[in-house]
């Protein structure tokens, strides 16, 4: 029940706003922002309610759909989900709140279409039929997909169709594996389709349909550069949203799908996989560092953040010889804690670029230059936020990277070394830009005139900074929170695979 | 109640930080400077009690403060240990800090970022003391990271002059690289041992001796080796050991007092008490202590050299603190922890004294740091001049100050040492006495002797609360050592904390009492080493100063090398950050860009446009083209079927 209030509470005020909105722009905002804070008060009342020391799905939710097709609308959460519709539940009203800092035609659709695409990414974390998955996770394109093509910067068309056409094209395979499931279980629960035996070739297809929706969202080497345009282009919240929740979706989608379903093929494909995070991490590094656009370099460093997920999903499958249910353990937590403060941390910085862009009218590094001298408050928290990028302890960045360098260096010494550069090499992209924009005396005659953030702009980034803070400095209750359904999971793929 | 203390010291200087931060702007200077010091007072003389506590009873705190990550058995905790070797350091620290930040209150008077400072220093030294107090290796990341970002963020504390941004940008960089090698060896020990607690890591030890790490599928090395020279790769980022020490001179650019607390007096000597804290396993590989030594030795050394021709009065200082740095992790490599870490206590003293003076004699001429337009200060500055000569008298080593102790006990060490590198290292450490005396008395003679400039007649000695942190360093600077060079350096004072052979095995001395280890001292060259560089720098800086003034000096080779700092900063700058960004810059272009954007992802988009565009010439819009291929595909069909050319027999 609670689920569903969750999904549907929010698509049905934005409907509500996109019926009345038109001509009552402030109704609509104060109305947005209340659904979407009760959507998060009802999450965390489901937080109070949910028992992390018991395995399995809670919240459960099963009813006939599409009967014909087998096809239910089942619902429910785990330690693995939870965290990211919380994540969902609690970046959405953040979004909102500074939806009406910039100029915008028709804000109530805009605030609609967050409203709805909220409630569509809670389904996807959600769902537990595969179908209804699918149905979900396409359904959301078209949201962001308007956000980004009516109120996104100059080359949007070029930006949203390359991200539309990416996208769909890796769910349409996505999409022949579910089904091919389908046929082979007759059923589309989830669950149904880990206990069915597959041969060693199917399970290859399988995995590389799932990977190829999964690589793109998340998105991995070598198709992520739809990612750089689409943040470009897209206006602040949209930034937030996709860097924050969607590229999360990949993540969420290679441990409800492919570890448990494909096992064997996770571990036999698992050294192509760790190649590509390490690519991701390195290669997509040190682009990050010739970037002169804040958006895109930021984005990259998206990517590369991102490569710990994947790199903690799979580096435990490399030595059979060593894996052990530990090291799974601690590299999935890793993978996890990373995607939740990669949301808060990369979001964080998309709002404080988009704050700057507000005020100076570009995103080029070069038109900058000691912003710190007329924004302080905001520079201040800049600055942390791009510590906190920079992976330092103490934040909620250093706790995933720590976790997955640590499971790497007991699979092997190599992974870690190389994963780990990542402290030298995302240090200097971020820092450098921090120099380049925050530090340094005025140059652009425009900075002079800047004001510091007014409340509505501080409060979002004063509430990110202090969940990154303590998430880093006390990451136990979030653990807490996933540990048993990490643990469940691990020993299920273990099993899977024989080792 | 020890601990309850201990976590009082800790955590009053994090909200005294933290109140200056918040409330700063509006509560006002004195607000600011009455918050943070009664923070780190109480800090201070918390240390002071716990130390005396713990001297006492020799008791040792072993406590988790909370549990920081809980994944199954594996768990990660928040929690103090307090043995002599914390105590030590706590005392250190916090009366240090204390000095400067009564120092600031005059420093930075008309400075409008006062309270962003105070909050700063105050934050700093939080950090540092949650880097010593640590019963952890994770724990000891965080300080260790902490005081990097502290360090970052007041090096660059003028945030808007050009050279500061920089060097602090560069300080953290090069710190990552060590902090790079310091995970990775905390992460060998960790998939070794499962655990990150230091005791119950060291009490292992022997299991990570005997394990041999994996390189290739062939060739392994011994884990403990690998990780002790990855967590000293750690050590030389923050100590600035070379080739990782080429922060520490940029790092100048920040204000003097941050010079004095965390370049010279704290900071950077957490890899000195890293040393020691991880002796129970560097005891067990010769390796890496001879690596150790190696690296220490030719630090003291060679950036000592450095020292001899810079003109900046804190740069002086800070090759100086270098070179220092490398004495006593020189004797870390030869066992000798309990020397290395009283030269990092007088070290502490003198050379926070030796910065807040330069600071002292820059605020009299008015922000000039240019030891070439100064002279003659003598009388202008007496407190300053006397304060200064016993920091430099301490710094040389000369007889009865606190340098002399703990210099010449490590010296003592390295040369009854004989472990692969001790000559070489002997060697470096005895020229390195001269070249210490050599550019130590020529900063002080051309700072403080010879004619006065005579824009400099209206110098005036700085207010008390410079020159009262002054002569409150200079004491320990000359009588520290008498009373506490035989129980720490000889003595049992460190034996709970450090794991090291006994005192006659490294020093070859058997120590009686302070005035004999002087008398003893006499009879090694290292005194007379110390006064000959004196003597020189007295011919080539007040006698005779033509010598230097020859072109010929200034155009050889070795001055051209000294003067690019061995092109240590060349090979990063222009190879290694510039190839770096041309590599970053290619593959984007090229592989991003060209390849898969232009040619795989656009490309497809283009040739699927392309064969539509042909396709779309069928399209003729006449009726009797379609009926010719509605006809033609009759035919065909027929001629299929009738011919049997599907094989359907």
């Amino acid at each position: 029940m609670i689920l569903d209030l969750m999904i549907w509470a929010p698509i049905i005020s934005g409907l509500i706003i996109l019926m009345i909105g038109k001509n009552y722009g402030s109704l609509s905002y104060s109305l947005s922002i209340f659904s979407s804070s009760l959507v998060f008060v009802i999450s965390l009342y489901a937080l109070s309610m949910y028992d992390s020391s018991q395995t399995g799905i809670q919240f459960e939710l099963i009813t006939s759909w599409i009967e014909r097709f087998d096809i239910n609308y089942h619902l429910g959460v785990d330690g693995i989900s939870f965290p990211l519709i919380l994540l969902t539940t609690f970046i959405t009203p953040i979004v909102l709140l500074t939806s009406r800092t910039s100029e915008k035609s028709n804000l109530h659709q805009y605030l609609a279409s967050f409203l709805i695409l909220e409630g569509l990414m809670i389904g996807v974390f959600s769902a537990l039929d595969a179908f209804l998955f699918y149905v979900f996770w396409e359904a959301m394109l078209i949201p962001m997909f308007i956000i980004i093509g009516i109120w996104g910067g100059k080359n949007r068309v070029y930006a949203t169709i390359k991200f539309f056409l990416y996208t769909f094209l890796g769910s349409v395979f996505m999409l022949i594996a579910i089904i091919y499931l389908y046929i082979q279980t007759g059923s589309y629960s989830i669950f149904d389709f880990y206990n069915i035996d597959l041969s060693r070739t199917e399970q290859i297809l399988i995995f590389l349909a799932f990977l190829f929706a999964f690589a793109v969202k998340i998105p991995m080497w070598p198709v992520h550069t739809w990612l750089p345009d689409a943040h470009v282009e897209a206006p602040t919240g949209g930034s937030v949203i996709l860097a924050a929740i969607l590229l999360k979706m990949g993540g969420y989608g290679l441990l409800r799908f492919s570890l448990p379903i494909t096992p064997n093929a996770s571990s036999e494909l698992s050294m192509v996989m760790v190649v590509l995070s390490l690519i991701a991490i390195i290669y997509i590094g040190m682009v990050a560092l010739s970037q002169t656009d804040m958006k895109k370099l930021i984005a990259y460093s998206s990517v590369a953040h991102m490569g710990f997920v994947t790199l903690g999903t799979f580096v435990v499958f490399l030595d059979h010889e060593i894996a052990s249910l530990e090291i799974m353990n601690l590299a999935i937590s890793g993978a996890m804690i990373q995607m939740i403060s990669h949301g808060l941390i990369s979001g964080a910085l998309f709002l404080c670029i988009g704050v700057m862009y507000d005020r100076v009218h570009s995103r080029e590094i070069d038109d900058y230059g000691g912003v710190a001298l007329m924004m302080p408050r905001f520079a201040g928290l800049m600055v942390f936020f791009a510590l906190a990028n920079a992976a330092l302890p103490g934040t909620s960045g250093f706790v995933g990277e720590v976790l997955v360098i640590l499971a790497s260096l007991k699979v092997n010494f190599w992974i870690a070394l190389l994963s780990g550069t990542t402290l030298v090499i995302g240090a200097a992209y971020t820092l450098w830009m921090i120099k380049r924009v925050i530090f340094g005396d005025v140059t652009n005659e425009k900075i002079n005139d800047i004001q510091d953030v007014s409340a509505i702009e501080l409060i979002p980034l004063m509430i990110l900074a202090i969940m990154v803070l303590a998430m880093g400095v006390y990451p136990e209750p979030l653990m807490n929170l996933m540990y048993v359904s990490i643990n469940d999971l691990s020993k299920l793929v273990f099993l899977g695979a024989g080792i | 109640m020890m601990l309850e203390y201990s976590l009082i010291a800790l955590l009053s200087p994090l909200f005294g930080g933290i109140m200056a931060a918040f409330l700063g702007k509006s509560f006002g200077k004195n607000f600011v400077n009455f918050v943070t010091i009664i923070g780190v007072s109480i800090s201070f003389v918390l240390s002071c009690i716990i130390a005396l506590e713990i001297l006492e009873s020799s008791a040792v705190i072993n406590q988790n403060i909370y549990t920081w990550l809980n994944i199954g058995d594996q768990s990660f905790h928040i929690g103090l240990l307090i043995d002599n070797l914390t105590a030590s350091m706590m005392v250190v620290v916090t009366f240090v800090s204390l000095m400067v930040h009564v120092y600031t209150i005059g420093y930075m008077y008309d400075d409008p970022g006062y309270h962003r400072f105070f909050s700063y220093i105050s934050l700093f030294t939080f950090s540092m003391l949650s880097l010593v107090m640590s019963n952890n290796f994770l724990q000891l990341f965080f300080g260790w990271e902490a005081v990097g970002v502290m360090s970052y963020l007041l090096i660059g504390f003028w945030y808007t002059k050009e050279s500061a941004i920089k060097a602090n940008l560069k300080a953290f960089i090069v710190n990552r690289v060590g902090d790079l090698s310091l995970i990775l060896g905390i992460g060998i020990i960790f998939s070794i041992t499962g655990s990150l607690d230091y005791y119950a890591v060291f009490s292992n030890s022997q299991e990570i001796a005997q394990t041999e790490l994996l390189l290739t599928s062939t060739l392994t090395v011994s884990a403990l080796t690998a990780a002790c020279i990855l967590l000293f790769g750690g050590a030389m980022g923050k100590s600035a050991q070379m080739p990782l020490h080429v922060w520490l001179p940029d790092s100048m650019e920040g204000p003097t007092p941050i010079s004095a607390l965390i370049h010279a007096a704290t900071m950077v000597t957490a890899g000195v008490f890293l040393l020691a804290r991880m002796s129970p396993l560097f005891e067990l590989s010769t390796t890496a202590l001879s690596f150790v030594l190696i690296i220490g030795a030719t630090t003291a050394l060679f950036t000592g050299i450095l020292g001899l021709i810079q003109n900046d009065i804190k740069r002086v200082v800070a090759y100086s603190t270098l070179s220092q740095l490398g004495y006593m992790v020189a004797a870390a490599g030869v066992s000798a922890y309990s020397a290395s870490l009283f030269h990092l206590m007088t070290h502490a003293f003198f050379k926070a004294l030796l910065f807040l003076a330069a600071g002292s004699v820059i605020v009299a001429l008015h922000h000039e740091q240019d030891i070439r337009k100064m002279g003659g200060l003598k009388n202008k500055l007496p407190i300053t001049y006397v304060t200064s000569l016993i920091g430099s008298l301490a710094l040389i080593g000369f007889p009865g100050f606190s340098g002399f102790f703990s210099k010449d006990a490590l010296i003592e060490a390295i040369g009854h040492a004989d472990i692969i590198g001790s000559g070489f290292a002997y060697a470096s450490v005895l020229i390195g006495v001269f070249i210490t005396a050599l550019y130590t008395f020529r900063l002080f003679f051309t700072v403080f002797h010879g004619a006065l400039d005579e824009h400099h007649h209206d110098v005036k000695e700085s207010p008390l609360s410079i020159t009262l942190p002054l002569v409150l360093l200079a004491i320990p600077s000359v009588i520290i050592a008498w009373p506490t060079v035989g129980p720490m350096v000889f003595g049992s004072y460190f034996t709970t904390a450090i794991s090291q052979p006994d005192a006659y095995q490294i020093f070859g001395y058997e120590f009686t009492s302070a005035y004999g280890f002087l008398i003893h001292a006499f009879s090694s060259p290292v005194i007379y080493i110390a006064l000959f560089g004196v003597a020189t720098a007295y011919i080539l800086y007040i006698q005779k100063p033509s010598i230097l003034h020859d072109e010929t000096y200034k155009s050889s080779f070795i001055y051209r090398l000294l003067d690019n700092k061995y092109y240590f900063d060349d090979l990063y700058e222009n190879v290694f950050a510039k190839q770096a960004r041309n590599i970053g810059d290619l593959l984007w272009k090229v592989g991003d860009i060209k390849t898969i954007d232009n040619f795989i992802v656009n490309g497809t988009a283009y040739r699927i446009g392309n064969i539509a565009n042909r396709i779309k010439g069928i399209q003729t819009g006449y009726i009797y083209h379609y009926a010719l291929m509605m006809i033609l595909g009759l035919a065909i069909f027929l001629a299929w079927t009738i011919l049997d050319l599907g094989g359907a027999s």
